[in-house]
């Protein structure tokens, strides 16, 4: 149905319609009054220099960020409409700028793309047919069991799209898709959007470029700057208007004055080289991992001062030989030398001539622009006088005045780019090391920073090692290396690899070269070639289950979780293990049973008596008598220095004065710095005491003065014989199964957050609902199992008694455990670092859980805000459970007033979880 | 080593802190509020014990006996009948309950010492022990009372004085206070710098570091200066403002001498946080590394139940714990005014282990830091 109305009846109609859109970040405006209509099955190009607001753009109309003022309609509906884009974003894919930001790193090529397809209910048949489609057409094929991780950007940016294909949009966002894309796959990654637009037609595809050559496929451009929009039209529209043949050109003059003015074209001088002189050498070098070869035996010679640029498909070991050049990877073989000497990776001397950047952006990003370059200035030991100078320098040059005082996760990609490039060249480095330095990069900043890199190279003599996938930019090296598959396939100045290939320019000499590699290392799969099938109209996005709970898109969430998990055997073995050790540690370690504490004797008497009164004290097992005491100074010294629990003195005369009727007073010296100690001691000593004198009136015949009136029997129920172990055992099962999976369920929350694949639940169909519960079962399931070991270890190895009903313990551990991950669930709403979220996760179970819940302390013994939390924090109603059914032999009858407060607390958690999980960026 | 990386390298520490509001709201709650409830809520001693009375005699005696339990050792006793009893302590609503048989009275007075049977709930050891020894007192005491008014009985001979020192009162809040504040240094030190640690891995900063001129030993002074100071003024400020001041627990020691303590201790824990970092690989492998770590630190290190009383093989390995010296020192400075002359072991012992733990994290460190990259 909904196809048949996108297909036919919309066409022609705006597919997003956007009037007076404005946004801004704090201070920033992002966005000013944006008006304009995006229309229907067309490719749509957003074009426009770093940070004029190009991503935010796209994030308001995928509804992944919540929108300020104005109004975005898309596909129809309003997307400030809760209700509409729940309806809408079956329909919408959007992937977000940066390498693979919202892929998750653990999962493969394919698990990664079938949890998007499950996301978007899809059944299991139809996600493997589009899988096996996609991946043959983007060439993913060979890597499906690679991990997201380990896949080099450009094919992260691949993965991305098969991401975002894979339910059939109606639109399709892409944010810079083909950054750090290579040329050879750039151009398969167009082909395969025209050949799905071909298809459906009726699909519309928005797409945010930094490359101009790209932008000439686009049915309607829209350039932008500063928040606004600059104009519209088709390519050739613009050209004419602008009256430019290039798009490039045209972009430049559509430029506002005062930008247009600082554009000056990149103008390249001839190279002198020193004979001789040579800053990079690498011979036979080679880099393993396993029985994968990332890099075969490259062997290079770089004399100083010269642009050598590095070019190759994703993944073909660009990366890796330059981390093994800075020392970074030691190389499996062969070597390489910096400046003559081996590269040694403690050689910090050579380390200070270097300039690195890696592909990723690896600043820190709690700290602003300024803060990162003075950081990195003083590591380099710029002088103290110049650092302020150095600072403006690099700002003015890169164009990150405006942004200095930003966080660098606020700034637009190109920006952050720039700022990693000033970063590298604060020092002034003998020599640059550059990964895709200009990825993402506008233009006109492309241009000024090759300027820069050319003044350095020509004037200070400054070698540098850059890759790049701009064509354009490898024009401008003085040599160039064709890197495919590990291989140095080529090296030679650009012009001479042109003739050589006899191509007019330099993107179909590489194209020619890498077609002929890969023709050669696999002639058995074609990279496209495989016939698309129409997509059966059977496909459709399970558009039934929107609004209410979906199973299966919870479960796809559950799948995810569950894979992370299998992935990462240590947390799970730590989780397991881990609550093992811990129960036989506290079990063994905790003895609830005051005894054996220090006393010394300062007996003043030396009588018969005076000693019979200490050994009566120091045969006991509470106490164990330590060298008497000699002088009062001697009882102050070791009671201050903690030896002593309890000082008895007895005074002189004791035994005289009471041989005759005399009144006499032992004095007994508590320490008191331990309450709970002391208090039991006191008890102790006061029994032993009026021991010690029955059994002296009985020795002395005396009369029934002495004898008690009446006794105490005391009976200590569910533990008779008062072993520790029977009592810490149930205590210590909620204990561990309160902190552990509450950890887990916060930190698998808070850490989507850190990485960005949070984007994922922005801007798809799942439900906060669906996603919490999702992302909870897994934890459950892995406490159910560590409860499980828990017990097998109270019953074998402890020995514990277990005597009430085990299907009411069961039922009520399943009840608890997913309390404890729902708790951890509530606490990650709040948090956005995972550093936060560990350290607010333990102070806010540990104390809770230890303190206030009658592990030791009964709860109705406990006073103030420790009361109410203990009242309410599960763990106390879980041990009222675990210590009736272990001791006392109760079943789920006698305990339902806890097992409704259990009962209560998942509902009441999650649903406050539901309530603050925010489903917008804000 | 440059110290100025050292110190640069720091500052950076506190500006990536700083820019975790959550964090910083965390901390302060941590040592503030997280203190005065955990402290306030642990009461002086026994307090509000349940108890129930079985009344099979309703005697005058029995009467006064059940008069005699009031807060707040105890909450008011419920008489009930002894088919309640089972249930209620089944359920645990009660932890005693005192069973007086009948004829109760007139079996003391004629001299046959009747007992009474006590009913403790041992699943709740601490207050099941503490408790009884309270209940024994009263009960006979006033069983003794009662006899006292038909009989003539003389004093007893041998008086026995008993008195707590450090702690008259035996007022719990000033143990727990302190030992919160214990808790969450050592918790805060291992976050701070292993969390941290682990963050730089994630972010790929780590990279970063390796391709400039610092050393791994000049990154991870860095990180322990840094931290520790966070720490170090976070417990300062808990110790005076919320333990002194707000809970007027009276410190004996000398303050100095206890961060001197303190500042030793957080050099072991901030390196064992680092230490810590270089075996996780992740942030959820570091959390569930630290639940491992700090439970047992926290509960076995002599700050919840007393040492002597553990098995000895526990309490040799506990040795090793920085936290167990440290909660000797904290004990012996601030309860019992111990100047240095007696707590200098635990000042070198802590010392000795930071230093082990310190060496142990730098070569760690120094191995795995190339693998993070």
């Amino acid at each position: 149905m909904s196809r048949l109305k996108a297909g036919d009846d919309t066409r022609g109609f705006p597919v997003a319609r956007l009037r007076d859109v404005s946004l801004r970040y704090r201070s920033t405006q992002a966005l000013e009054g944006i008006d304009v209509d995006l229309p229907t099955g067309e490719l749509v190009g957003l074009v426009g220099p770093d940070g004029v607001g190009k991503s935010s753009l796209l994030a308001l109309i995928a509804g992944a960020r919540s929108l300020q003022a104005g109004t975005v309609e898309v596909l129809g509906g309003d997307m400030s409409d809760a209700r509409h884009r729940r309806r809408a974003c079956p329909r919408i894919a959007y992937m977000p700028q940066g390498l693979g930001k919202n892929l998750y790193p653990t999962l493969s090529v394919a698990e990664n793309i079938d949890f998007f397809g499950s996301l978007f209910g899809h059944a299991r048949q139809e996600r493997l047919r589009r899988i096996a489609e996609l991946t043959q057409a983007t060439g993913l094929v060979r890597f499906l069991d690679r991990p997201a991780g380990k896949l080099s950007g450009g094919m992260k940016q691949k993965l991305g799209l098969c991401c975002a294909l894979i339910h059939d949009p109606d639109l399709l966002i892409l944010d810079e898709p083909t950054t750090g894309v290579d040329p050879l796959s750039r151009q398969q990654f167009w082909e395969l959007i025209e050949e799905i637009r071909a298809e459906r037609t009726a699909m519309s595809v928005l797409v945010a470029s930094a490359y101009m050559e790209e932008a000439a496929r686009f049915d309607t451009l829209i350039a932008m700057d500063a928040g606004r929009i600059m104009a519209t039209g088709s390519p050739q529209e613009l050209l004419e208007r602008t009256g430019t043949g290039s798009l490039e050109a045209a972009f430049i003059a559509l430029l506002p004055e005062a930008r247009r003015r600082e554009y000056r074209p990149v103008e390249i001088s001839p190279l002198r080289l020193a004979e001789g002189d040579i800053a990079i050498e690498a011979r036979d070098l080679t880099m393993r991992f396993g029985s994968f070869t990332a890099v075969a035996q490259a062997s290079f010679r770089i004399p100083r001062g010269e642009i050598f640029g590095f070019l190759g498909s994703n993944g073909c070991g660009k990366t890796t030989t330059m981390k093994m050049l800075t020392g970074l990877l030691p190389a499996s073989d062969g070597q390489a030398w910096l400046f003559g000497q081996a590269v040694d990776p403690k050689d910090i001397a050579t380390r200070r001539r270097v300039g690195y950047m890696s592909q990723s952006f690896s600043l820190y990003s709690e700290l602003t622009v300024r803060q990162n370059l003075d950081l990195h200035a003083r590591l380099f030991q710029v002088a103290e006088s110049e650092i302020a100078s150095r600072i403006k320098e690099m700002a003015e040059r890169f164009g990150l005045q405006g942004s200095i005082d930003a966080l660098p996760d606020t700034l637009p990609l190109g920006h952050r780019q720039r700022l990693s490039l000033a970063v590298a060249m604060i020092h002034r480095p003998e020599l640059l090391i550059l990964d895709e330095p200009t990825s993402g990069v506008d233009p006109v900043a492309r241009d000024a920073f090759w300027r820069i890199l050319i003044e350095l190279s020509r004037r200070d003599g400054v070698t540098i090692f850059i890759s790049t996938h701009y064509m354009n930019e490898a024009e401008r090296c003085d040599r160039i290396s064709l890197m495919h598959a590990g291989q140095v396939l080529v090296t030679d100045r650009p012009a001479d690899l042109m003739a050589r290939r006899g191509a007019t320019n330099l993107e179909d000499a590489f194209i020619a070269y890498l077609r002929e590699a890969v023709a050669e290392s696999d002639a058995a799969t074609p990279a496209t070639a495989a016939p698309r099938k129409t997509h059966a109209p059977s496909g459709e996005t399970a558009s039934s289950a929107h609004g209410s709970l979906s199973i299966r898109r919870m479960l796809s969430y559950t799948r995810r979780e569950s894979l992370e998990l299998r992935r990462d055997p240590i947390r799970m073995a730590l989780a397991l293990v881990g609550s093992l050790l811990l129960m036989v540690v506290i079990g063994y370690g905790i003895n609830l049973d005051v005894e054996d504490l220090h006393f010394a004797i300062f007996d003043q008497d030396q009588t018969s008596l005076s000693r019979d009164y200490a050994d009566n004290i120091g045969g006991s097992r509470y106490f164990i008598a330590q060298p008497p005491l000699a002088s009062h100074a001697d009882l102050d010294r070791r009671m201050q220095a903690g030896e002593l629990s309890l000082a008895i003195e007895i005074p002189p005369g004791f035994a005289r004065d009471l041989a005759r009727g005399r009144q006499v007073e032992i004095a007994a010296w508590l320490d008191g710095a331990m309450p709970t100690r002391a208090e039991t001691a006191r008890g102790y000593v006061l029994g032993m005491h009026n021991d010690w004198m029955r059994a002296r009136a009985r020795e002395a015949g005396l009369s029934a003065a002495l004898v008690q009136p009446a006794s105490l029997e005391v009976r200590y129920r569910y533990n008779p014989d008062v072993r520790s172990l029977v009592a810490m055992v149930p205590a210590v099962i909620p204990l561990l199964l309160m902190l552990i999976p509450a950890m887990l369920a916060t930190l698998s929350v808070v850490r989507e957050k850190e990485i960005g694949s949070i984007t994922n639940f922005y801007v798809t169909p799942v439900t906060r609902l669906e996603f919490l519960l999702g992302k909870q079962l897994p934890y459950v399931a892995l406490s159910m199992l560590s409860f499980v070991l828990l017990m097998g270890l109270a019953a074998f190895l402890f020995r514990v008694p277990f005597t009430g009903s085990l299907a009411a313990l069961l039922l009520a551990t399943l009840l608890y455990v997913c309390a404890a991950t729902a708790l951890g669930l509530l606490i990650s709403t709040f948090m956005r670092s995972q550093i936060a979220a560990i350290f607010g996760t333990a102070i806010l179970t540990i104390v809770p859980a230890v303190n206030f819940s009658g592990m030791i302390d009964p709860v109705a013994s406990l006073e103030g805000g420790g009361r109410l939390i203990g009242e309410l924090f599960p763990t106390a109603h879980y041990l009222t459970i675990t210590r009736g059914t272990f001791s006392k032999g109760l079943a789920l009858t006698d305990l339902w007033h806890a097992f409704l407060a259990l009962l209560l607390a998942t509902p009441v958690l999650l649903g406050l979880a539901v309530l603050l999980l925010k489903k917008q960026e804000a | 080593m440059r110290a100025a990386n050292v110190f640069n390298l720091g500052i950076k520490e506190f500006r990536s802190l700083l820019r975790d509001p959550i964090m910083l709201v965390l901390i302060v709650y941590s040592f503030t509020l997280s203190i005065y409830t955990a402290a306030t809520a642990m009461p002086e001693s026994l307090n509000r014990a349940t108890i129930a009375i079985v009344d099979e005699d309703h005697s005058p005696l029995s009467a006064r006996i059940a008069d005699a339990f009031y807060p707040p050792y105890f909450l008011k006793p419920e008489l009930i009948t002894p088919a309640q009893m089972d249930a209620r302590m089944d359920a645990g609503i009660v932890t005693f309950a005192l069973d007086i048989p009948p004829n109760f009275q007139r079996d003391v007075l004629a001299g046959r010492q009747p007992a009474i049977q006590l009913n403790a709930d041992a699943t709740r050891m601490t207050q099941a022990f503490t408790g009884t020894g309270y209940i024994q007192n009263i009960v006979l005491g006033e069983v003794d009372a009662f006899v006292k008014r038909y009989r003539d009985s003389q004093a007893t001979p041998v008086d026995l004085a008993l008195r707590s020192r450090f702690n008259p009162q035996l007022d719990k809040t000033w143990f727990s206070s302190v030992m919160q504040v214990i808790n969450n240094i050592t918790l805060l030190a291992i976050v701070l710098t292993g969390a941290a640690l682990i963050r730089e891995r994630e972010h790929g900063t780590v990279e970063h570091l390796l391709v400039m001129p610092v050393t791994p030993l000049e990154i991870m002074l860095s990180k322990v200066w840094s931290m520790g100071i966070v720490v170090l003024t976070a417990s300062a400020f808990a110790l005076v403002a919320v333990v002194q001041w707000l809970l007027a627990v009276p410190i004996q020691g000398s303050l100095g001498l206890f961060l001197l303590g303190t500042a030793l201790h957080l050099f072991a824990t901030t390196s064992m946080g680092i230490f810590l970092g270089t075996i996780a690989r992740s942030m959820p492998q570091f959390g569930l590394l630290l639940i491992m770590v700090l439970l047992p630190l926290q509960l076995l290190s002599g700050g919840m139940t007393p040492r002597e009383s553990m098995p000895e093989l526990v309490q040799h390995i506990m040795l090793a714990a920085p936290t167990t010296h440290f909660v000797m020192l904290a004990q012996g400075v601030l309860y019992r005014g111990a100047g240095l002359d007696i707590v200098w072991p635990q000042l070198v012992a802590i010392g000795v282990i930071g230093g082990v733990l310190f060496a142990l994290s730098l070569a760690r460190f120094r191995r795995t830091i190339a693998t993070m990259a």
